[in-house]
């Protein structure tokens, strides 16, 4: 008894010795600027950035191969520190962009005028007197934005409608060339409020032909204390549309809307930094990497 | 020599470490996507074995048998490939960080690879001298890489397959595998 305890405890000790030293020779040299980001980064290892990781991403900014901006979650203040850290320009920070769809009439709210059965294509449908939405500058739900996007980011939705993944999508304007409706939009994370419809048409139309269409009440403008909502001609009509420069997110367009055609999402890129803390600590970031 | 001869034909061809006896499928699966990354695992199974081979050899030799305390064998075989384990992660991670990565998890799960523990068992059941344990365990990790680099072959052209989608990823993996291990009972009878 007394020998096994001896013999295998000084195999042990000896392997342990071992390899103490070799760790020690053979220890890699870490890039103080990697480490000195790595203190500063969300840590969410959310992988929304393209990289393997906070770590990958670190790595890949003093490489120069990605840019600083690339982190959603970190946002402007992280981009300020790496700024600090690499020793580069402040100045040229751009606000990471995501696709915005800019309709709401999925199932039960815009109104059908037949039902297409046929290829099951954005174009394809609109060939047939325009599509069968009595809207005729909705969102078709054929899905060609959802399988254009390279992410993964755009998913089709129950009512019908595509759901953008603000977390997947890294605003490559794919979608938004691939869109026969041109009814998708790039808009800056910080932007929360969107007036998501495009119909021109006259107020009794629009609202005959969706529930949620914007009727041109202009009551979102009388509201708005930042005078950043108008109603503006738009093809051969008008429709409501913010100024992102003036827009401060505050929601009482959103909230006044009859039609609730205006839309204010949550908070971005805080929802995504404790959305993504909590998926780490239960295992899964939901980034999808892996797949 | 003609031994030696035999011992690494039967081992590499016939008896083949994954493909008849069924050891280390767990990389065979995991790490048989690239052959690059196939070829790397290869590399590192083969040093681990060999060394592994070699110390276990010794250690049976020189302290569990003296001593009489042959049931610590396990635990003494895992203590020595964990810590050559180690060692190879710590060296490829200063000199082939490339490689570090793509192998990834399975790096440290050589640790607990089967094909690893059971080479250094049977080279102490087949009452191995060290020159033929050594030869053993290199014809048989000889026989890991071999079996991994075609199978990452034939799972690269797989990648431009039509594949039924139910079938995609591991299950057709594990067709491959088997038919694989038909092929390989052809050489039986060779010696």
């Amino acid at each position: 008894m007394l020998v096994a305890v001896i013999s295998l405890a000084a195999m042990g000790g000896i392997f342990g010795i071992i390899l103490g030293i070799s760790s020690k020779k053979f220890a890699v040299e870490i890039d103080p600027r990697v480490e000195a980001l790595l203190n500063v980064m969300p840590g969410a290892n959310c992988g929304a950035c393209g990289q393997a990781g906070c770590a990958g991403f670190a790595e890949s900014v003093v490489a120069g191969t990605i840019k600083a901006n690339a982190c959603a979650p970190g946002g402007k203040t992280l981009y300020e520190k790496i700024a600090e850290i690499l020793g580069t320009e402040v100045s040229d920070y751009e606000e990471r962009k995501v696709a915005q769809l800019l309709c709401q009439g999925g199932f039960g709210h815009a109104k059908m005028l037949y039902r297409y059965r046929g290829i099951p294509d954005c174009h394809a449908v609109l060939s047939a007197f325009k599509g069968p939405k009595a809207c005729n500058y909705g969102c078709v739900r054929q899905g060609n934005c959802s399988r254009i996007c390279p992410f993964g980011a755009i998913k089709m939705g129950a009512d019908g409608l595509p759901v953008i993944d603000y977390y997947l999508c890294t605003g490559c304007n794919k979608c938004v060339l691939e869109c026969p409706q041109s009814i998708i939009k790039l808009v800056g994370v910080s932007h929360l409020v969107n007036v998501r419809c495009i119909n021109a048409d006259k107020p009794k139309e629009a609202k005959a032909a969706c529930s949620v269409a914007c009727i041109k009440c202009r009551i979102c403008e009388k509201n708005c204390p930042e005078d950043a909502v108008h109603v503006v001609p738009f093809r051969d009509g008008t429709v409501a549309l913010i100024d992102y420069d003036k827009c401060t997110n505050c929601g009482i367009c959103a909230a006044k809307c009859p039609t609730k055609a205006i839309d204010k999402i949550s908070d971005l890129s805080e929802e995504v930094v404790i959305e993504m803390k909590e998926a780490v600590n239960s295992g899964c970031s939901k980034c999808e990497v892996c797949q | 020599m003609q031994e030696y001869f035999i011992i690494i034909i039967s081992a590499v061809l016939i008896n083949n470490i994954v493909l008849s006896q069924f050891l280390g499928i767990c990389p065979f699966l995991g790490v048989s996507k690239k052959l690059s990354a196939s070829l790397g695992m290869g590399a590192a199974v083969t040093f681990v074995l060999v060394l592994a081979g070699a110390i276990t050899w010794a250690v049976q030799t020189y302290i569990l048998n003296p001593f009489n305390i042959g049931y610590l064998q396990t635990v003494a075989f895992i203590l020595v490939i964990a810590a050559l384990v180690q060692f190879v992660e710590i060296v490829m991670k200063k000199y082939s960080p490339g490689l570090y990565k793509a192998l990834g998890i399975y790096l440290p799960l050589i640790t607990t690879n089967c094909a690893v523990l059971g080479v250094a068992i049977l080279n102490i059941q087949k009452e191995f001298t060290l020159g033929k344990a050594v030869v053993y365990s290199l014809s048989n990790a000889i026989g890991f890489t071999l079996a991994l680099v075609l199978m990452s072959g034939i799972r690269e052209r797989l990648e431009d397959a039509d594949i039924p989608e139910s079938m995609q990823g591991i299950p057709i993996a594990l067709v491959i595998a088997a038919l694989m291990s038909m092929s390989f009972l052809g050489f039986t009878g060779l010696i």
